[in-house]
């Protein structure tokens, strides 16, 4: 008997001989002719996906119009969470409107904190120590960490793949601890006040948040073995959801939505704020401006965290025993020992909590790089201690504004795709 | 390389009388329009090279608490660029007419921001491709809840919400556009093709 060799090369769609990606043209650019293959006439389907549906992400509706399967035309259709932040806001002291602002974008509860304080902080004049903005930003960054770890898991269960859900759901447990341990809530945060913070970090916390930095980068590479080269994974994203760096501006986009495309913006970079330019990071910009861009700028965001908070702690040990809140009797409440001994300290108490914090007229936006997109917040004040105007500038709400555009021509389960690749959050959206 | 101050004088420049006020308020520059010449200056800015104002931050509008302070309609515009941020405010006699120009020609970002600033304020964009409500349903007729004129908890108690959200027609809550496209419009029931048809939406009066 014989033996005989036959050469043969085995192929992964999606992979060169090297195993490394190739665009694969599968979604986008599609001719629509093309699939009319039973052709259905001029006869279009709607579909109707939510408001109650796990792949919108939350409470968003899209009505979707159909030819076979090509998609003609989406309408979302928002509203179903609106609560009136902004109204609300209108009726509350400065310091009562931060609560509202976790119930926003509930994924990074501590950075819309954050950015609301900065926000009164500018309209107020009021500067901030130094260890209560390297604080601000290990708030920021962890909220950056842990919204892209949510966007991370339910986009691979939208598009197939589990187990990269419950990897970064572990990790998000972990910030989560450490968010706990630090406020006292795992969701509702109110971390910070103006001139300062809620409260300081309790002991041992640097330790806890320095081997999550020493574990999470391993995760973060295991999802990127998982996901980076993988051939389902690349069929699904690339090409699909394309967008223009120029259409992208054009937009109103923001956040890795708009680094996706290639446009060099991140408002830590361009309008630093927290001494952000003090810190050394890079900022991942993509090329293509498809979903697959999209997932390597978040995932490339979560390693530069990492090392932005590996730099804050560092800086927080110099800091040690450093004041946290400013030293402004006007906006700080006085600590309850002496609330409780000396009379102006009692009284500054009083009036603080009663007539709250008066702003001078004027007006101020400030927005900051949330892991959605840039967060602005844009307060007016009229002299008294609740504001005339607070608004919201919602990141998802713009982002998401583009889906029409984008699901032009694509696949009905493209739709999910692009819509997850989005990354909103119905609470900030609809507010 | 200009600063936003300078832009809103290059502004002035160019416009003369149209451009109302120059102000700055907490380092932030700001620009108060009249409505008739807004949407040129808008486009002045984004086109002009040396302004460069390519990236339009918001839309949203301000109601004062003195009644007789005008309603501002806001643009937060960005140079990507330069690096400069600059705010167009455009005042509106609230008792007169509320409507501005859309830009939505200029900025596709603008589409949803307007049509929230609809929503919540009443005020209308002309040549706005889609101009309805966004956040509150179509068939809402309490008004426009960002008014300072609206109360905090609406016009109609708890009770009387409840009652109306239980009256509305459920088609209230499909446009007429989406029903009619295609085959839909035929599937539905012969009564809800006929309210729809008359007109009947669902509304309370």
């Amino acid at each position: 008997m014989t033996t005989r060799t036959i050469d043969f090369e085995i192929t992964t769609p999606g992979l060169d001989r090297a195993g490394h990606p190739t665009q694969v043209p599968l979604g986008v650019p599609i001719e629509p002719a093309s699939f009319r293959i039973p052709d259905p006439g001029e006869e279009h389907m709607l579909v109707n996906i939510g408001p109650q549906h796990p792949a919108t992400h939350g409470v968003l509706r899209l009505v979707v119009e159909l030819d076979g399967e090509v998609v003609q035309r989406v309408v979302p259709h928002i509203g179903y969470l609106h609560s009136g932040f902004e109204k609300l806001g209108e009726y509350r002291h400065y310091n009562q409107i931060i609560p509202l602002t976790d119930r926003t974008d509930y994924l990074s509860p501590m950075a819309n904190n954050v950015c609301f304080a900065l926000a009164a902080e500018k309209l107020m004049g009021i500067s901030i120590t130094e260890r209560c903005a390297v604080l601000r930003v290990i708030a920021c960054e962890l909220s950056r960490i842990i919204s892209h770890l949510v966007w991370l898991g339910t986009t691979g269960i939208d598009l197939g793949a589990f187990t990269p859900f419950l990897w970064s759901f572990n990790e998000r447990e972990k910030v989560y601890d450490l968010q706990e341990a630090w406020t006292g809530a795992r969701l509702t945060t109110s971390l910070t006040r103006i001139g300062g913070m809620m409260a300081d970090i309790p002991d041992g916390w640097e330790d806890g948040l320095r081997s999550f930095c020493r574990d999470f980068p391993n995760t973060l590479r295991e999802v990127d073995t998982m996901l980076t080269r993988n051939a389902i994974w690349i069929g699904r994203t690339q090409n699909v959801g394309v967008l223009t760096g120029e259409e992208a501006i054009n937009y109103s986009l923001s956040g890795p939505m708009l680094r996706a495309s290639g446009v060099d913006y991140d408002v830590r970079k361009d309008r630093p704020y927290l001494g952000y330019e003090t810190y050394e990071f890079d900022v991942p910009i993509g090329e293509h401006g498809d979903i697959y861009d999209r997932y390597r700028v978040r995932l490339e965001e979560m390693f530069q965290s990492v090392r932005i908070l590996e730099q804050a702690l560092d800086r927080l040990a110099g800091l040690r025993g450093a004041p946290v809140n400013a030293s402004d009797p006007r906006v700080i409440l006085p600590p309850k020992s002496s609330a409780m001994s000396d009379m102006e300290a009692m009284i500054f108490h009083f009036k603080q909590v009663m007539e709250g914090i008066a702003a001078p007229p004027g007006e101020a936006y400030l927005g900051i790089e949330n892991p959605k997109g840039e967060l602005g917040y844009y307060l007016v004040a009229d002299g008294t201690a609740k504001p005339v105007r607070w608004r919201i500038r919602p990141p998802s709400f713009i982002n998401l504004a583009c889906l029409p555009k984008l699901c032009e021509g694509v696949l009905l389960s493209d739709v999910i795709a692009i819509n997850a690749s989005i990354d909103i959050v119905m609470g900030e959206i609809d507010r | 390389m200009m600063t936003a101050r300078e832009s809103a004088a290059a502004l002035a420049a160019a416009f003369g009388t149209a451009v109302l006020r120059r102000s700055e308020s907490c380092g932030d520059t700001i620009v108060s329009v009249a409505r008739e010449s807004a949407h040129e200056m808008l486009q002045w800015l984004k086109e002009t090279p040396g302004q460069d104002f390519d990236y339009l931050t918001d839309v949203t509008a301000v109601d004062y608490r003195d009644p007789g302070q005008p309603l501002e309609v806001v643009y937060q515009l960005r140079s990507l660029q330069r690096k400069v941020d600059l705010r167009i405010k455009i005042p509106l006699d609230k008792s007169g007419d509320l409507s501005v120009d859309s830009v939505w020609d200029l900025w596709k970002g603008a589409d949803w921001l307007e049509r929230e600033v609809f929503d919540m304020f009443g005020v209308t964009f002309t040549n706005h491709p889609d101009l309805r409500r966004i956040l509150m349903w179509e068939t809402y007729r309490e008004g426009f809840p960002l008014r300072k004129d609206f109360p905090l908890r609406g016009h109609y108690s708890r009770a009387e919400q409840t009652r109306q959200a239980l009256g509305a027609n459920p088609e209230a809550h499909y446009s007429m556009e989406e029903l009619s496209i295609a085959a839909a419009y035929d599937d539905l029931p012969d009564d809800m093709r006929e309210r729809l048809a008359t007109g009947e939406r669902g509304e309370v009066k």
